[in-house]
């Protein structure tokens, strides 16, 4: 089991609030997922060429003021850094494999957790809530963001093993349930030079789909292939710069709920998870079926 | 005269919820109406019930609401999620939204109505209630269904009454597409009398039972052919 939740603020209105509804969504769902939480959130591009970028460190104590000033002695780029204990985002005019490249060249305790020009990612090992607590979720705002409370059932618990997982830019997927044939779909993208950096079975579902987006696929087109090429039991939740998208699996027996308003849309595993939003009772709720690509746009 | 009772889950929690309908619910001795306020999407609400109560959740609910029920006849003012009814036994459970999967999944007696949709695998190995749906079902139900009759006014999904006994289902909507072992059966009077006399209990305007299909047991799964053509 785990949880999945998503919201997109379509009154401009609840953005400064992103974070107020999120939280609960995320919290609730924790009876879903205690072992680890992620969120990624999506807000105001910044011009190119300047991207953002997301770390995790391995200490809560980690010298994220040594890390700018290492990073801009190394690379020639000036970067902004702002940080929360094992957290920072990074906005610099330096290129990816730019910040790749360093990263492995410092040998640093520091994972990327993602890259673009609207996301930011965080993710982390506890329950829910204490995760909330420990990146202030509460205080973000965006025009949309996707979370997951992990139950682990085929890789470890650890930070880079919780969901979202994110491969290119400004996309990332959340996933509810279990591939079969996650190696396969591997096997096939290592061919063709895609990198992994975990064992687990949702980041090849996500770096198939962005594979076929880097192919010129929309994510629309990319999901019918999906459908196609990924084997198991899944309700996937994605994200890029200005969409939602949700499908579930031809048995669809891993769950999820929609509540759409004109003001916003959110998704839940579980109403329950929805129930404390504003005006929910008069909300359009339904239950997506199977392979149906659900998507709404910011 | 019935006595109302209001239980808020926004004071106390579905244990004390369900320990009250569990043991001072009976001693009322009968005709009790029981209110149930901010339901929230809680999973268990009125698991157990075995008393001629009526009862109301007032909003959406989760999983698992009124499994097992006896006697009780429970209204939901709102959708349910997972597993509404699941194993009931005897008395009604009408939601008046929709239902998610698995809706009187394996239900022994009783009524269940569900008035909007119901998901998939609604009436999963049922075993003798009656479910009527006011909407359509999702793909897989009725799988393995052994006694008791599913009325569906809508659409079925894929898959429908796959492995099926002896329970009956009924279509007026398209069915797309019929599982293993299941076929469509030409209507009889005795079909036209049962859908009525279900669509009525349900409280569905009666004319709406013409145009339904009957779908029943082909009967060829019931036993193991060891000298069949298995290909395995």
């Amino acid at each position: 089991m785990c949880g999945i939740v998503g919201f997109m603020a379509r009154d401009a209105r609840l953005r400064d609030r992103l974070g107020d509804f999120v939280v609960p969504m995320l919290t609730c769902m924790g009876e879903r997922g205690p072992d680890s939480a992620g969120l990624a959130v999506f807000s105001e591009p910044v011009e190119p060429p300047l991207r953002r970028y997301s770390f995790y460190a391995a200490s809560r104590e980690f010298n994220w003021g040594a890390f700018s000033a290492q990073f801009a002695a190394d690379v020639g780029a000036s970067a902004e850094v702002a940080s929360l204990a094992s957290h920072a985002i990074m906005i610099s005019a330096a290129g990816p494999q730019a910040v790749r490249d360093w990263l492995a060249a410092r040998n640093l305790p520091v994972h990327l957790l993602s890259v673009g020009r609207t996301i930011d990612v965080y993710k982390d090992e506890g329950h829910p809530d204490q995760i909330a607590r420990r990146y202030n979720f509460a205080g973000l705002s965006g025009t949309h963001a996707v979370g997951h409370t992990r139950m682990a059932t085929e890789s470890a618990v650890s930070p880079a093993h919780a969901h979202p997982f994110t491969a290119g830019e400004d996309f990332c997927l959340v996933h509810n349930g279990s591939l079969s044939n996650p190696y396969s779909v591997r096997r096939k993208l290592e061919k063709k030079g895609i990198r992994f950096e975990t064992d687990n079975d949702t980041e090849a579902a996500c770096r198939f789909l962005e594979w076929r987006m880097s192919e010129g696929d929309t994510l629309e087109a990319a999901l019918e292939q999906a459908f196609i090429e990924l084997d198991g039991f899944y309700t996937l939740l994605m994200a890029t710069a200005d969409k939602l998208v949700l499908v579930r699996d031809a048995f669809a027996c891993k769950p999820a709920v929609v509540a759409e308003t004109d003001a916003y849309v959110a998704i839940g595993s579980e109403y329950r998870a929805l129930a404390h939003l504003p005006g929910v009772n008069e909300a359009r709720i339904f239950e997506p079926v199977p392979e149906q690509i659900y998507s709404w746009t910011a | 005269m019935d006595r109302l009772i209001e239980l808020d889950l926004a004071r106390i929690s579905v244990r004390e919820l369900n320990q009250f309908l569990h043991h001072d619910l009976p001693k009322t001795g009968g005709g009790a109406h029981v209110e149930i306020l901010n339901p929230n999407g809680m999973h268990n609400l009125a698991v157990g019930l075995d008393a001629p109560a009526e009862i109301d959740i007032r909003g959406h609910a989760g999983y698992f609401i009124a499994g097992m029920n006896k006697q009780a006849h429970l209204t939901v003012h709102g959708n349910v999620g997972w597993s509404v009814a699941e194993n009931i036994m005897s008395g009604s459970v009408r939601v008046k939204g929709c239902a998610s999967e698995c809706a009187a999944a394996s239900g022994h007696g009783g009524l269940v109505v569900i008035e909007g949709d119901a998901s998939s695998r609604c009436g999963i190995s049922m075993k003798g209630c009656d479910i009527v749906v006011g909407g359509s079902v999702g793909h897989m139900s009725a799988f393995m269904a052994q006694a008791g009759t599913l009325v569906v006014c809508g659409d079925a999904g894929a898959g429908l009454g796959d492995s099926l006994y002896e329970a009956l289902i009924y279509v007026r909507g398209t069915i797309h597409g019929l599982g293993a072992d299941a076929r469509e059966e030409p209507m009889t009077a005795d079909d036209r009398a049962r859908v009525a006399g279900l669509l009525d209990k349900a409280g569905f305007p009666a004319h709406e039972a013409a145009g339904f299909k009957r779908v029943a047991s082909a009967r060829s799964l019931y036993h193991w052919h060891a000298d069949a053509e298995q290909e395995y």
